[in-house]
């Protein structure tokens, strides 16, 4: 085998590796993540902050929360509408949204993003009986 | 200039294989610490620092004992260490590879590690550390890497280098310095708390890195057709010798401070190592074996009728290297912690997959020293022919 | 060319330094200015505040480890603090001691009867000049501005324990395994830390922000005073005032704000 047969051959097993999820889900798409509501969401009609934001920026506002709480000592968050909040996760977010796996989950496994969050700030479920 | 590592005997690849299989069972040990976390270490919460940060601070002296052969050479014109400088840079380059691996297996979050960036904090030793740790690694690999690469090509370093090169002679003992500062100026524990913290580890800096360069320059002798040359291991011998002498001096010192004074604080954490504290006692037999290792080393390094016979001289340092990581890895790290702030003891012991880690960690030093090395000897032995 | 390698080495660099020019300017560039009105943070109503939260233990009032497991309990069950039986792992954030071990600078070979049979509460100082801030290498570990409390961030935590190495007070905790299966009964309403991260006492700052005393100073039946050390009028100050009162290693100038009356 000369280089040029190599290379070729090479190129070729290249192309197949890296393009795999394309001819191996074709004409297939994933469908779109839909996030289910409980009723105590369903009944407080508006998040902290529109869906839009939430969509987005959850994780930003998450992080201002934590940085509000920790470093500076002040727990309540007023939105522009002029709702009060208390700023946890745990206590605010999950309370509405205690379906973790319905809510939560969904958009999180369609894109895969893995957040540590669940090792802190969800029920215990290795909890010493 | 790298192609000259992956060329060599079939003693090189074994050697190579070799170190690459506990590389990686070290490897698969630490996904076991990864997963399980730091508990499968033999540490406590008393003693939070163990074998991983001893293995580290040790390592930074030998990193700086590097600069042994790059002072003389270039600030002092001893024309005789030319031939020998790119191997205490490639030394100082797989020691501070080694240091910040060791410092990363320690740590409880890992993939955190670039908070230390994203979050700089100038009060602290250990973002210091971080930054002259890496400095001096870039350092090293810069300057060795051009002047090597200079020489291969028969023509004269570039100009720029001499700048980084002078830079780099302080840096070394800012690196160990900073090292020692972690420890020295920590209120609470008593045994770290002295001046002399810093002088001590550059001291067994000076004679643990040389005394493993001596060790290299004779297998490279018996490897390969370069010869570091008599003369430049009889030098780093001498400056050993010194070295060690200085460090036992000074750790006498502490010890008359400790003792002549009779304060507790001080006392205990000496008396805990060497003799033994309320029935614990694990690290008295390797305390002494340190002490009689040192003391050897000197009597070898200092007599030159040893000093000169060059089979000897092998054993002085394979003799001073080992004491030296029993006192300044071991000894000081365990020392400090035991007895605790409150006066209580838990004794610590490395355990298993601990030590297996470590291991894991030292062969990839080894790995890239043994590369490095490769690629200088290599192009020596062209340059002669 | 006779040096065409390095001419593309040269012509890569560039690009890349190039394609890097749009994301920079994108982080420097000016955020666009929302629609809705801001949001706004405060503290709530009930909090409590103070320049440096301080606490004076009433050790008289113990006679024996007994007496202190309540406050411990309560500390350790709202906190969701791990009970580990490997005793290297342990977790703790506030207990009870000797005199010689809370006090080892003061230890003596003849002591007060009584003195010597009292249980000594001991947990994190909170000090005004904390060593453990200093130590910390990412801010995980600070000083609160508002109100003088030591807080750890567990987000940024990288559990590197030199704050631990630091403290000389023995204060703080490290997680050497997920703690989770060593908790008993989980308070929802605070979080449990994960493995790799350092704790330890955090002066009830969620109680404090609901109007509330530290859980221990609640269950101690009025043994221990908490308040604002630069509040003249305090409790603390107070018992300050009328009572001699010692703290921990108070040589080493760390000023702990936890006082113990003897």
């Amino acid at each position: 085998m000369n280089n040029k047969t190599l290379i070729i051959t090479g190129l070729v097993i290249f192309l197949i590796i890296v393009l795999f999820p394309f001819w191996y889900m074709r004409g297939k798409a994933a469908p779109a993540p839909q996030p289910v509501l409980t009723p105590m969401a369903k009944a407080a009609k508006a998040c902290v902050r529109s869906t839009e934001y939430m969509k987005s920026e959850h994780m930003q506002l998450l992080d201002v929360w934590r940085d509000s709480v920790v470093r500076e000592g002040n727990r309540i968050y007023v939105n522009p509408q002029g709702k009060e909040f208390n700023m946890s996760l745990s206590n605010t977010c999950l309370d509405c949204h205690s379906n973790k796996a319905e809510f939560c989950d969904r958009c999180h496994d369609y894109a895969s993003v893995r957040p540590y969050c669940w090792s802190c700030h969800i029920e215990n479920p290795k909890e010493k009986t | 200039m790298l192609e000259l590592a992956i060329k060599g005997g079939k003693k090189y690849y074994g050697w190579m294989t070799f170190l690459m299989v506990i590389i990686g069972i070290g490897f698969l040990l630490y996904l076991k610490q990864l997963d399980f976390g730091l508990g499968i270490t033999g540490l406590s919460r008393d003693v939070s620092w163990g074998f991983y940060i001893a293995n580290f601070t040790f390592l930074v002296g030998v990193a700086a004992g590097g600069v042994m052969v790059v002072l003389p050479y270039y600030l002092h014109d001893y024309k005789a260490f030319g031939k020998v400088t790119i191997l205490g840079e490639f030394l100082a380059i797989a020691s501070v590879i080694m240091c910040v691996t060791f410092i990363l297996v320690d740590l409880g979050q890992p993939m955190r590690v670039l908070n230390v960036f994203l979050y700089p904090t100038p009060t602290s030793v250990l973002f210091w550390d971080t930054v002259v740790l890496n400095g001096y690694l870039f350092l090293n690999i810069i300057i060795g890497w051009n002047v090597l690469e200079a020489e291969r090509n028969g023509v004269h370093y570039q100009k720029w280098l001499k700048p980084l090169i002078y830079i780099s002679i302080p840096w070394a003992v800012s690196i160990h310095t900073v090292t020692a500062y972690l420890y020295c100026g920590l209120p609470g524990r008593g045994f770290w708390m002295t001046a002399i913290l810093a002088p001590r580890f550059l001291s067994s800096a000076f004679a643990a890195g040389p005394a493993l360069l001596i060790l290299c320059c004779l297998i490279i002798r018996r490897v390969s057709s370069f010869d570091p040359g008599r003369e430049q291991i009889q030098s780093l011998a001498k400056i050993v010798a010194y070295a060690i002498c200085v460090n036992v001096f000074f750790f006498l010192c502490e010890v008359f401070v400790a003792f002549y004074s009779q304060i507790p604080e001080h006392m205990d954490h000496l008396k805990y190592l060497f003799v033994g504290l309320h029935g614990h006692g694990a690290y008295v037999p390797w305390m002494w074996t340190s002490m009689i290792l040192m003391l050897i080393g000197i009597i070898l390094t200092v007599n030159p009728i040893t000093r000169e016979n060059e089979g000897v001289l092998a054993v002085a340092c394979v003799v001073i290297f080992l004491g030296t990581w029993i006192d300044k890895g071991l000894g000081m790290i365990a020392g400090g912690f035991t007895p605790s702030p409150l006066h209580e003891i838990n004794e610590y012991i490395p355990s298993l997959p601990e030590i297996g880690i470590a291991l894991g960690v030292w062969a990839m030093g080894f790995l890239v020293m043994t590369a490095l090395f490769k690629i200088a000897v290599s192009v020596k032995e062209e340059i002669r022919a | 060319m006779d040096s065409s390698r390095r001419r593309i080495l040269q012509l890569l660099g560039v690009s890349a330094l190039a394609l890097t020019t749009k994301p920079v300017f994108n982080a420097f560039a000016k955020e666009e200015v929302a629609a809705e009105a801001e949001a706004v943070i405060k503290a709530g109503a009930k909090s409590l505040k103070a320049k440096q939260w301080a606490m004076v233990i009433d050790t008289r009032k113990f006679e024996s480890e007994a007496d202190l497991e309540p406050l411990v309990e309560a500390c350790h069950k709202i906190h969701n603090v791990p009970r580990l039986q490997n005793k290297r792992h342990e977790i703790k954030w506030i207990w009870g001691t000797h005199y010689h071990n809370a006090f080892p600078g003061k230890a003596a070979q003849f002591l007060a009867e009584s003195v010597e049979k009292r249980p000594f509460l001991v947990l994190c100082n909170h000090c005004e000049n904390p060593p453990c801030v200093r130590a910390c290498p990412t801010k995980a570990t600070f000083k609160r501005e508002s109100d003088g409390i030591v807080f750890m961030d567990f987000h940024r935590c990288i559990g590197c324990r030199f704050c631990m190495a630091a403290c000389p007070f023995g204060a703080r905790s490290f997680n050497y395994r997920d703690p989770r299966p060593f908790i008993a009964e989980t308070n929802k309403e605070f979080p449990t830390r994960m493995k790799g991260v350092v704790e330890k006492c955090n002066f009830c700052a969620e109680r404090l922000a609901l109007g509330q005393l530290p859980a221990c100073v609640e269950a101690s039946k009025g043994a221990l005073a908490f308040g604002d050390l630069y509040n003249p009028a305090s409790q603390v100050r107070e018992l300050i005032k009328t009572n001699y009162t010692i703290r921990r290693k108070q040589t080493l100038g760390t000023e702990p704000s936890v006082y113990y009356i003897v």
